[in-house]
């Protein structure tokens, strides 16, 4: 309960703080919308740096640290520092000023304007709004995921079925109630407060957190030696020989479970007589935990050579005891060849098969309130499990081991497009235009790398720490396989300090996850006023009020569609995060060349729109709907696929037709300072 | 020095690409692996180029002049 109680103290004092905000709001929509480009450097950083850092700032980079190794970094954190302050600077300023001289709020006004065609904007507006759903529908879902995780155990005997907790669609739901209520009051300057607050709030909680969990691993020395020990493949992004060995192993004893337990079901139970299943399960030396006694009968098996069945078997077997999908066609090596760990993994899992753990006795036998005790005679077994738990022993125990991947040269080289997508985000076009004049900008365009590795490489460290921390006095994992990388972090706080911190922090990170979701809310209610209301009911049949009524009016329609999108599929929408990025770093072309090349023209701009979006959703199919988490074009990331195409359709196309005249170009590329800014 | 700051920034982005050291598992000072260090020093190093590009490159004939116009209207 007191991690909730601090939630909520801290929610209450954004509310105050929006609050606070609200009263200096001078009542007009460019104040609602733009602060009437009144935030200086400091809130100007703070709300860039906010806006830009989502849940994947802590819980990401943390749990992305646990699954693929310190290389993480490099992939999203040090190329960010490089690619947004070039965007800042180098888009960022020039938007600003041509913001500044011919007064646009948003993004679809800049390209009508510069591209003279008002369909550009109707292409557009669909695009970026159904680009910006899905990064709304992250931060949403994960503030309920957030809240449920922190709360179990809070409540007597209500939402058993959240392990006694806040229920995910609550915490979504209260979270996406209080950035409402400080977006609706407090317009753009509510938001760059509450930003500012909330960056504060999630890079202090980040070092702090730091420093408790690595005391507890016994110092930074001790964490890092354990996994140069344990699992040295995640001090880099190579594979090493000893994990490549372990895995090989680990992978050996797991098929021989697999075949075993299919030659069993094929012999109705009876494939080991009952004096060698007492005999397997009294020589059984691993925990008893999970469905172990089918695993002590495996070894036995193996043991007296009794599981005789084909290969086709074996691999109907592991595909059945991973919950893989059985392929419909089965491939032609099927009956040939026992198919190997890399290649079972190519075979999409049922994450639905889990629920099973919860009927399945074998597995959900302790399941109850997390402060019950399991035995109250036996106080040392400890405390009932949570349904996360229960399913977790499912997964480390059924499951085959995790496959230790190197990361691809290619991919890692290629990701330096991902950053590219602040460039078309249309809350930072917002919030660029905020700006009180161009010094504000100064500040971001420094200290941008500069915070995030100040946010990322604590996280980065307690996540490959976490692969290889033990239970203390043993050598057992703290973490068993499969889990969750999003959880790592909150699991590592639960685990290594007091209820009071693990509130902290999940205060700090719910800060990461509001900072992004209010200028994004505040964004989409901008657009959808001036691009689609405005525009085509004209600026004289609305008075101001009106205008500031219909912002506030598409914002609760926004949050809601959001909150009711955020009910439904839960799990694939963080792999619609990456997709997401690489979308609107695909449009990326259009406004650099917008701003730097007067050649670009109209058709040219519908060229590279066109192409960029046809190529995301052709390779978003490809990807099975974004459910192959590891889909890539020609051994890249699709991005760096997506970029160059519709670049080069941009270019070809606009040098095949006419160039607007040179009238229009005047006011976007001024003679006199062409050769000094370009 | 304008287009130092440029080539700074190029320079940043192949430094990035540490292939170097993408199968090295030293821990520097005991306990921060290699190319953590290295890519936090870029990070740190994107800071100080940002810096210069501020001082060097910065736009401000583009400035005074949106700051000019948005004064005397459009």
């Amino acid at each position: 309960m007191i991690p909730l109680l601090v939630i909520c103290v801290y929610l209450l004092l954004l509310l105050g703080l929006g609050i606070f905000a609200s009263t200096m709001f001078r009542g007009s929509s460019q104040d609602y919308m733009l602060a009437s480009h009144s935030i200086g450097p400091f809130l100007l950083l703070m709300s860039l740096f906010g806006t830009t850092m989502t849940a994947f700032a802590l819980v990401g980079s943390t749990g992305e640290a646990y699954a693929e190794g310190v290389g993480v970094y490099g992939l999203l954190a040090s190329s960010s520092g490089i690619i947004h302050s070039l965007c800042f600077f180098v888009l960022g300023i020039k938007l600003w000023s041509l913001g500044k001289k011919y007064g646009y709020t948003t993004q679809i006004q800049f390209f009508r304007d510069r591209l003279q065609s008002d369909k550009i904007g109707v292409l557009l507006f669909p695009i970026l709004v159904g680009l910006v759903i899905p990064y709304l529908l992250i931060g949403v879902m994960a503030s309920g995921t957030v809240v449920s995780a922190v709360s179990e155990g809070a409540f007597s005997s209500m939402f058993a079925e959240y392990d006694y907790g806040v229920p995910n669609w609550l915490g979504s739901l209260v979270i996406s109630i209080v950035v409402l209520i400080y977006v609706f009051f407090g317009g753009m300057r509510g938001t760059a407060w509450a930003n500012a607050f909330q960056t504060i709030v999630f890079m202090i909680l980040g070092v702090i957190t730091f420093w408790v969990i690595s005391d507890n691993l016994g110092g930074v020395q001790a964490a890092s030696e354990a996994v140069a020990k344990r699992n040295p493949s995640k001090l880099m992004r190579a594979v090493a020989e000893s994990d490549e060995q372990k895995y090989e192993k680990a992978f050996a004893t797991w098929q021989s479970l697999a075949e075993f337990n299919y030659a069993n079901k094929k012999a109705d139970g009876e494939l080991l007589t009952p004096e060698q299943k007492a005999k397997a399960i009294a020589d059984y030396k691993g925990p008893p935990i999970g469905n172990w006694k089918a695993r002590a009968e495996a070894n036995l098996a193996v043991a007296n050579n009794l599981i005789n069945i084909s290969i086709a078997e074996k691999n109907d077997a592991f595909i059945e005891q991973d919950d893989r999908v059985m392929p419909t066609e089965k491939p032609t090596w099927w009956d040939k060849e026992v198919m190997t760990g890399h290649e079972l993994n190519e075979f999409h899992r049922n994450e639905n098969a889990v629920l099973q753990a919860y009927e399945d006795p074998i597995y959900s036998k302790n399941l109850g309130h997390p402060n019950d005790l399991i035995n109250p005679d036996k106080p040392e077994l400890g405390n009932k499990w949570t349904r996360k738990r229960t399913a977790g022993v499912y997964r480390a125990t059924k499951w085959s081991p995790e496959e230790p991947r190197a990361m691809s040269m290619l991919v890692f080289v290629t990701y330096m497009f991902i950053p590219l997508s602040v460039g078309m985000f249309p809350h930072l076009f917002q919030h660029w235009l905020t700006a009180k004049s161009a010094q504000s900008f100064k500040l971001p365009v420094v200290a941008h790398p500069l915070f995030i590795a100040v946010v990322w490489i604590p996280c980065v460290l307690v996540g490959v720490w976490a692969t290889s921390a033990v239970v203390p006095g043993t050598e057992r994992a703290l973490i068993p396989p499969h889990f969750n990388p999003n959880a790592v972090l909150p699991f590592m706080v639960a685990n290594m300090s007091g209820p009071f911190l693990s509130g902290l922090l999940t205060a700090g990170v719910l800060a990461a996850i509001m900072s992004s979701l209010d200028s994004q809310f505040l964004c989409i209610g901008t657009m959808f006023t001036e691009d689609i209301v405005v525009h085509y009911g004209g600026k004289k049949r609305f008075t101001d009020k009106q205008v500031l009524i219909t912002a506030r009016c598409f914002i609760i329609a926004i949050v809601a569609v959001t909150y009711i999108l955020s009910l439904y599929e839960p799990r694939r929408v963080f792999t619609l995060g990456v997709w997401t990025f690489s979308g609107f770093s695909s449009l990326f072309p259009l406004v650099f060349a917008a701003l730097y090349w007067k050649r670009l023209t109209k058709p040219g701009a519908y060229a590279c729109v066109i192409t960029a979006i046809g190529l995301w959703c052709l390779f978003f199919y490809m990807s099975d709907m974004a459910l192959n988490p590891h889909f890539t074009v020609f051994g890249m990331m699709p991005v760096a696929t997506m970029v160059p195409a519709a670049a080069i359709a941009m270019v070809v196309v606009s040098l095949m037709t006419k160039p607007p005249s040179e009238e229009h170009l005047e006011r976007f590329f001024p003679k006199k300072n062409s050769q000094t800014t370009s | 020095m304008r287009y130092v700051v440029w080539l700074l920034v190029v320079a940043l982005i192949i430094l990035h690409q540490d292939l170097w050291y993408w199968d090295d598992r030293t821990l520097v000072w005991g306990f921060m692996p290699i190319t953590l260090l290295w890519q936090g020093g870029i990070s740190v190093g994107a800071g100080f180029v940002w810096f210069l590009a501020t001082i060097f490159a910065w736009p401000t004939d583009l400035i005074e002049e949106a700051q000019q116009e948005a004064e005397g209207g459009e």
